[in-house]
């Protein structure tokens, strides 16, 4: 169905996330062209069919019909119903990241991308990704508002300033696809673009081997580094042992109960508020004792900690 | 002498008047041009005749600029990377023709400009409700325009028509007095809004009765509504971001603590209504238009003038479908998708109307009649590809491409342009008693309609391939269809120039319009061409619905009879 409208399409190269996408706009526009050559035909006919003969002619009157107005709403109706959860369905599943999904970190800045690896790897405008497997990347932007775009996998996201945002996708075959960036930034906005490079996963071993990893350690090791040197551990321990603040043991991704009696499941954004607003949401059965971290650790120095809590089972 | 049975809507109470017939000079020694003459006159005046045209002068400049600017655009897009302007240019031109486009011409257009004329008339009112809030509208719309046109311009302002934060507020204060000026120009429209409403409910002449007021009113009246609760919405975000700016205090500027995303929040609370301000007037004029040429009763009145009212309700509760892709939270997505399809149906149910009104019709397919075929068709394609846009797994594709482009230009320039030039040359012979050159007025219809489907179609189709919107450079697999765009915008600038021709031409040496040229039932059409100062020479009063074609012309020309008619 829908393959009418197939050319207006890039070849689909992530059927996980784009193959509900485009069944969905065949099928809408599969239906509109229906209406639409119905709507037109009706109209031509009747302009051809009752063309004024005189100036006197008479015209029957007719008001309205009720059954008609009911079945012209009632069948759209139902349409859009159908479309509405459609497009739902397949909006759930693109925010649905699956469990095994690579993990690279994505800053935007003007006018670039930059991905990192776990292994402290950094590339600008490239990312490398393995075949056959989701890969899961998680956004945030330096400065102004940008968005990750790849057509071939029907993903878009906006990457913010003050938050992480993600996208997921998995490409089965090697090959290229194009990224654009989507959100107006500037004068090289439309020069901010990236590729997204497929290999197969021992090609995509050997790259990300090959890489230099600029001395500094992994992203895990810094992240590390930083909980003793800013001595978060004092509060906080990684082995599970109560302190003053809850244990990072097992933190990422847990469900926990704050203090007003909502619950929450702790993900990049809920660290990261803590680390800068510690008061925003306290965990049920600890007080609000910790100092803002804000101007004490940068943007990157964050996502590392991140990254090492999340190693912590 | 007769006496006809009306029953004034305040009371439902019947009411006996004597009526007696007028029927309008074909050839009227004294019209609202005749009287009240020179510069002077026309700049001090409060009559809602001379406002209104002084409003379509300013919208049509306004449209010439922001055309200029938009085939600059397309000639720019010719080739990938430079044509012939640099990329910060570009980005400023952008910005100016949306900005331009939107708040100078598509907002105020029918309202203002054809709204101020022909809504007292088809009241059978001497005046809007308040005339001199009807001038000082026009003038706050001018201080508007200018102050945002400076504001545009000096600080070269480059972050496209919806200023979104914290891009436009890094380095400059100058979105601080972008809003400011939109805001002024939101004043004007919501003085008009004001008045258009108490001018509906208080002056109707004797037997307009809700039921009988005629679909451009009812149009009108949903737009003001929308108009008086929007633009408050853009004095708050002023205050934010001034608060911001001067006090430092973090709204939308993430490093001060606030949210990006809030400012969206904002803009589109407004900025979504005002797409329904823009295109419900429109769907006014082809109500009036269609039943005219049809010489047919409007199928379905209760239906459309209804479904009106729906849209500006329910248009209140869609703003947040622009953000589907900035990250705010997954219950908000999906609720704001629904309301989407929901504020698709009324619409839906008026095209159907609208087509079931042309059976069994008398059809003359004059110029007006013409762009309303023009408009079915093309605002139909816009309708449908927003339902592309509000399901949520399409949209995230969509969004941001020129698949969004095309559509917001389907619904815009497809809907509420194609409506204006029908209401224009609708409206033409009775605001200048001049009739244009038809068969050239039939070649403009056809080259606006071919250039403007050359320009927007292929938009389509790149957008959905992946084509961003506001790229000053583009990949080359996407210049075929930029190219065609291009090509088609030249066709459609033609077009536009062949209709300002015969207009001006109609006004010099136009033939001489009838006071009722099309054969129309409705109110405004039963005075002379041009109208007289105060609209009618007598009181007009109303027995039939606006749209009975059935009954006979002589049953719409009545009035109340003078006193000193009694006497004879």
């Amino acid at each position: 169905m829908g393959s009418l409208f197939d050319f207006m399409l890039p070849e689909l190269k992530s059927p996980l996330t784009g193959a509900s996408t485009d069944a969905l706009m065949g099928f809408i526009h599969l239906v509109s062209f229906i209406i639409l050559a119905g709507v037109t035909i009706a109209m031509i006919y009747f302009a051809i069919k009752y063309k004024r003969k005189s100036d006197d002619d008479q015209t029957p009157l007719i008001t309205h019909n009720n059954t008609l107005e009911l079945t012209w709403s009632v069948i759209p109706l139902i349409l859009v119903f159908i479309v509405f959860g459609w497009g739902y369905s397949g909006w759930l599943n693109l925010k649905a990241v699956p469990d095994n999904a690579y993990e690279i970190q994505v800053s935007a800045y003007k006018w670039g991308w930059t991905f990192s690896y776990e292994n402290g790897a950094q590339v600008g405008n490239e990312v490398h990704v393995p075949a056959g497997r989701p890969v899961k990347l998680v956004m945030k932007s330096q400065d102004v508002l940008h968005s990750f775009f790849v057509p071939d996998y029907r993903i878009k996201q906006d990457v913010l300033p003050n938050r992480y945002t993600y996208v997921w996708f998995q490409a089965d075959e090697a090959g290229e696809s194009q990224v654009f960036c989507t959100e107006y930034c500037g004068t090289s906005h439309s020069d901010m673009l990236a590729k997204v490079i497929v290999h197969t996963q021992s090609d995509f071993e050997n790259w990300l081997a090959s890489q230099n990893t600029g001395g500094g350690g992994t992203p895990v090791e810094r992240g590390e580094s930083l909980l003793t040197l800013q001595g978060c551990i004092t509060c906080h321990s990684v082995d599970g042992s109560e302190k003053i603040g809850p244990t990072f043991q097992g933190l990422f991704g847990r469900e926990e109960t704050m203090t007003d009696g909502t619950t929450l499941t702790v993900d990049e954004n809920y660290i990261r508020e803590s680390i800068l607003d510690p008061g925003a949401k306290i965990v049920e059965g600890y007080q609000n004792q910790m100092v803002s971290y804000e101007g004490r650790l940068s943007d990157d120095d964050i996502s590392d900690i991140i990254e090492y809590i999340k190693t912590l089972d | 002498m007769a006496t006809a049975e009306v029953s004034p809507a305040s009371t439902g109470t019947k009411k006996t008047f004597k009526v007696k017939r007028y029927i309008p000079s074909e050839n009227p020694k004294k019209t609202f041009f005749t009287e009240e003459r020179g510069l002077w006159a026309w700049l001090t005046t409060v009559d809602h005749k001379k406002i209104g045209l002084m409003y379509l002068g300013s919208v049509t400049f306004f449209f010439l600029l922001g055309g200029i600017l938009a085939l600059l655009l397309r000639t720019e897009l010719l080739t990938p990377a430079q044509t012939f302007i640099e990329a910060d240019t570009y980005n400023q031109f952008f910005t100016l023709h949306g900005a331009i486009m939107v708040f100078f011409v598509l907002v105020p257009s029918i309202p203002a400009a054809l709204g101020n004329f022909v809504l007292p008339m088809q009241l059978g009112a001497k005046d809007v409700a308040f005339p001199r809030l009807n001038l000082a509208s026009l003038y706050i719309y001018i201080i508007g325009a200018i102050f945002t046109f400076i504001a545009l311009a000096s600080n070269g302002l480059d972050t496209g028509w919806t200023f979104y934060t914290p891009y436009s507020t890094e380095s400059t204060s100058s979105v601080i007095w972008v809003t400011m000026g939109v805001f002024i120009l939101g004043f004007s429209s919501i003085l008009t809004g004001t008045n258009f409403i108490a001018t509906i409910h208080k002056l109707r002449a004797p037997g307009i009765t809700w039921s009988k007021l005629p679909l451009n009113i009812w149009a009108l009246y949903a737009t003001s509504i929308m108009q008086v609760l929007a633009t408050p919405v853009l004095a708050i975000t002023l205050l934010l971001l001034t608060m911001e700016r001067f006090l430092g205090i973090g709204i939308f500027d993430p490093s001060l603590g606030g949210d990006p995303v809030l400012f969206q929040h904002f803009f589109w609370f407004y900025s979504h209504p005002a797409v329904y301000i823009m295109i419900v007037p429109g769907f006014g004029i082809i109500s009036e238009v269609i039943t005219t040429f049809s010489k047919k009763h409007i199928f379905g009145y209760w239906a459309i003038a209804l479904s009106s009212l729906a849209i500006a309700f329910i248009g209140f509760l869609v703003w947040g479908h622009h953000m589907f892709t900035s990250g705010q939270s997954a219950v908000a997505t999906s609720v704001f998708s629904f309301l989407t399809f929901l504020v698709g149906i009324p619409t839906g149910i008026k095209i159907l109307n609208w087509v079931a009104t042309l059976y069994k019709g008398s059809i003359e397919m004059k110029t007006p009649m013409v762009y309303v075929f023009v408009f079915l068709f093309l605002f139909s394609i816009g309708g449908f590809t927003g339902i592309m846009l509000g399901a949520l797994s399409a949209d995230i594709h969509l969004h941001d491409t020129y698949y969004v482009v095309a559509h917001f230009h389907y619904v815009m320039m497809g809907g509420t342009l194609i409506a204006l030039l029908a209401g224009l040359h609708y409206w033409w012979p009775k605001m200048t008693g001049k009739m244009y050159n038809e068969f050239q007025a039939k070649i403009g219809a056809a080259l606006i309609f071919i250039g403007f489907n050359m320009t927007f179609l292929p938009q389509f189709i790149m957008g959905s391939q992946g084509m961003p919107r506001r790229y000053y450079n583009y990949i080359d697999q996407f210049t075929i269809f930029h190219q065609t765009s291009t090509i088609g915008s030249y066709i459609l600038g033609v077009g536009f120039l062949l209709i300002a021709y015969y207009l001006a031409k109609s006004l010099m040496s136009g033939e001489r319009a009838g006071s009722n040229p099309w054969g129309s039932r409705g109110l405004e059409w039963q005075s002379t061409s041009p109208p007289d100062l105060h609209n009618f020479d007598h009181t007009p009063v109303v027995i039939n619905g606006p749209y009975d074609y059935h009954k006979p012309m002589e049953e719409f020309q009545l009035g109340l009879a003078n006193a000193h008619d009694e006497k004879h």
